[in-house]
């Protein structure tokens, strides 16, 4: 009745306009209206953006590895074949990927395979914020046990190139500092390792290395780490879990994460501390791992131990070329059982709290 | 497994599922050549027949079947995936030199047309039979079987070829394995060095004028000193049907056949 009669006095032209005016507040003002009364807090999102595309349209042309290679080493006690030198521990896993143990391998041996190849091997490390503080004591132990004779480049990833110390290295051994970003949370920062290795493939080390691993930084090597630890997708078994059922193992255990893995599914529990392989295949591996932390961040979930779980999802489908066993990667915090006969690679004690922020 | 780190396959080593499932993925074809020539004919019914069943049972095999005989090959119905090729060859008279001779025949193929058709390439005997199957467990760059005859014997007393005129002559002192050349292969372009190598050496010992102890099996334990094998098969793989056979023995997959050695081969 009011419209009417307000029509009727203005014209039916004015009339109209006046509606949709009305009608265009109102759908303007409502939503605002219910956002604010519904909106109960600082609400509190992790940065995301697209992955660059770039990185993934990027074809490399890779130097193939030799598959069978010659041995010169000829004087060495004879290997029998019912013989196992490791009847404490599984040194094959069931689709034929070795596990390294000390005494399932004979370095010289593998020496004179891998010598004359002229490789060289990268190592890439994350040291950011207070984590700079372990660089030192980690390429200083390195350069005395790691790869020993060999062409190394080490690539040491940190947000503050200037506190990082020079180290005296060997002839043929190289570092070189590439600088990254700092995110706020100690999470973000060890999810977006993957992103940074695989963007550092794609511009440099493809052309450099023909084998990387990426280690944790906060760690020393006690003892040699040499070729025996090289194939085309390397993964190293955690410390705390290689003799527990795999009920146990601290997958991602919710199913709405891309990392999620059942109960009653899983070979071992791998670090993600270390793993390496051919530059191709940590390629692969690093840029499907950062799909799925990506996929998961979308969806606004973080898996359980961070990119940890997301390199266990990926190494269940799809399974390593050779393990490590935890002699290269230990916790010192430990006590060393007798099957761990050599701890080569292991944490240094630090303060979480500290040093996280 | 050995000390450069190639896996031994036994009975119980491995989860044929997941290897099967891994191999699935890449569509690889492999290649099985084997030599029926003069009284080895009798042979071919027995191997192709327990080969169709248990030789890589749903994976795409070529069996190479060199024969001086085409028409006496008995036709057999092939599983689908499973094809056979024969292909005639020149017999010798002497039972050496066509052994001695398949690894020519064999790099020679590999360079015309096998290298296309093929991924993997398999050398076993015809005078075989399978009883167990045989799966992708074998499936790697360069395979050699451990010799039922010599897999627990020092390596001083493996029957190598001493001799130092010989090419194929190991040192005492050194030796891994004695491998048997009954059952031996790899991908296309390692079979092809190794069977160019072993041809190579054959032809100069035939010019020194020596053979060496054990045929084109003492060239290729030689090869595979220096070569060493990326996989190795246990005992089970090829047993040789004059032995018994030990409890360390699960499971018996492939036999030579029972036959009167001196008749079958003049």
């Amino acid at each position: 009745m009011e419209i009417c009669l307000f029509c009727s006095t203005l014209g039916e032209m004015t009339c109209w306009k006046v509606v949709k005016s009305v009608l265009i507040l109102c759908l303007i003002l409502v939503p605002i209206f219910v956002w604010m009364t519904v909106w109960n807090g600082p609400v509190h999102y992790l940065p995301y953006y697209l992955p660059c595309p770039e990185i993934f349209s990027m074809q490399l042309q890779y130097a193939e590895e030799k598959p069978a290679q010659l041995f010169t080493e000829l004087f060495y006690p004879q290997p029998r074949s019912l013989d196992q030198k490791r009847r404490d521990v599984l040194t094959l896993t069931p689709w034929l990927a070795p596990i390294v143990w000390e005494g399932t391998f004979n370095s010289k041996l593998l020496d004179s395979a891998y010598k004359p190849l002229n490789l060289t091997i990268g190592v890439t490390a994350f040291a950011i914020g207070k984590y700079t503080m372990f660089v030192g004591r980690f390429v200083e132990s390195a350069e005395k046990l790691f790869m020993k004779g060999y062409r190394v480049n080490y690539y040491i990833f940190t947000n503050n190139p200037q506190v990082i110390p020079r180290v005296q290295l060997q002839p043929g051994r190289s570092l070189s500092i590439v600088p990254i970003k700092k995110y706020s949370h100690w999470q973000e920062i060890s999810m977006r390792r993957m992103e940074a290795i695989n963007r550092h493939i794609a511009e440099v080390s493809h052309r450099e290395v023909n084998y990387l691993f990426c280690l944790d930084i906060d760690m020393v090597f006690h003892n040699p780490w040499g070729v025996e630890t090289l194939g085309e997708m390397v993964a190293a078994i955690h410390p705390g879990y290689y003799n527990v059922p795999r009920s146990q193992f601290p997958y991602e255990r919710r199913s709405s994460s891309a990392a999620f893995i059942p109960d009653s599914q899983g070979d071992f529990y791998y670090a993600g501390a270390v793993f390496g392989g051919l530059v191709k295949q940590v390629y692969t591996f690093t840029r499907a791992c950062h799909m799925t932390i990506l996929a998961d961040k979308a969806n606004g979930i973080m898996a359980a131990w961070q990119e940890e779980s997301h390199l266990n999802r990926h190494f269940f489908s799809h399974k390593p070329s050779k393990l490590l066993s935890p002699e290269y990667v230990w916790d010192d915090t430990k006590p060393k059982p007798p099957e761990v006969r050599l701890i080569r690679f292991s944490t240094v004690n630090k303060d979480y709290k500290e040093i996280r922020d | 497994m050995s000390p450069w780190m190639a896996p031994i396959m036994w009975e119980g080593t491995f989860n044929r599922d997941i290897l099967n499932a891994q191999y699935r993925q890449k569509n690889s074809v492999v290649g099985v050549a084997t030599f029926a020539v003069k009284k080895y004919v009798r042979f071919i019914e027995g191997f192709l027949g327990s080969a169709n069943k248990f030789f890589l049972s749903g994976h795409r095999v070529n069996f190479y079947l060199f024969t001086d005989h085409p028409e006496k090959v008995p036709s057999m119905k092939l599983a689908p995936e499973k094809h056979l090729f024969i292909i005639p060859v020149q017999n010798y008279s002497r039972w050496q030199d066509i052994s001695m001779n398949c690894m020519d025949i064999i790099s020679n193929h590999i360079r015309s047309h096998w290298r296309y058709e093929v991924d993997y390439l398999y050398s076993m005997d015809i005078d075989v039979q399978m009883f167990e199957h045989i799966g992708v467990e074998i499936i790697d760059t360069l395979v050699g079987t451990i010799s039922s005859w010599q897999y627990t014997k020092p390596r001083d007393s493996n029957s190598y070829e001493r001799r130092p005129e010989s090419r194929a002559a190991i040192p005492s002192g050194e030796g891994d394995f004695y491998y048997a050349a009954s059952f031996y292969g790899g991908s296309v372009s390692e079979v092809y060095k190794l069977t160019t190598a072993c041809f190579k050496g054959v032809t100069e010992d035939r010019a020194n004028g020596i053979e060496a102890k054990w045929h084109e099996e003492s060239h290729l334990n030689k090869y595979l000193l220096y070569h060493k094998p990326t996989r190795l098969l246990s005992p089970e793989y090829y047993w040789d049907e004059e032995l018994p056979i030990p409890p360390i023995i699960k499971v018996k997959r492939l036999s030579s056949v029972r036959k009167d050695l001196k008749e079958v081969r003049f």
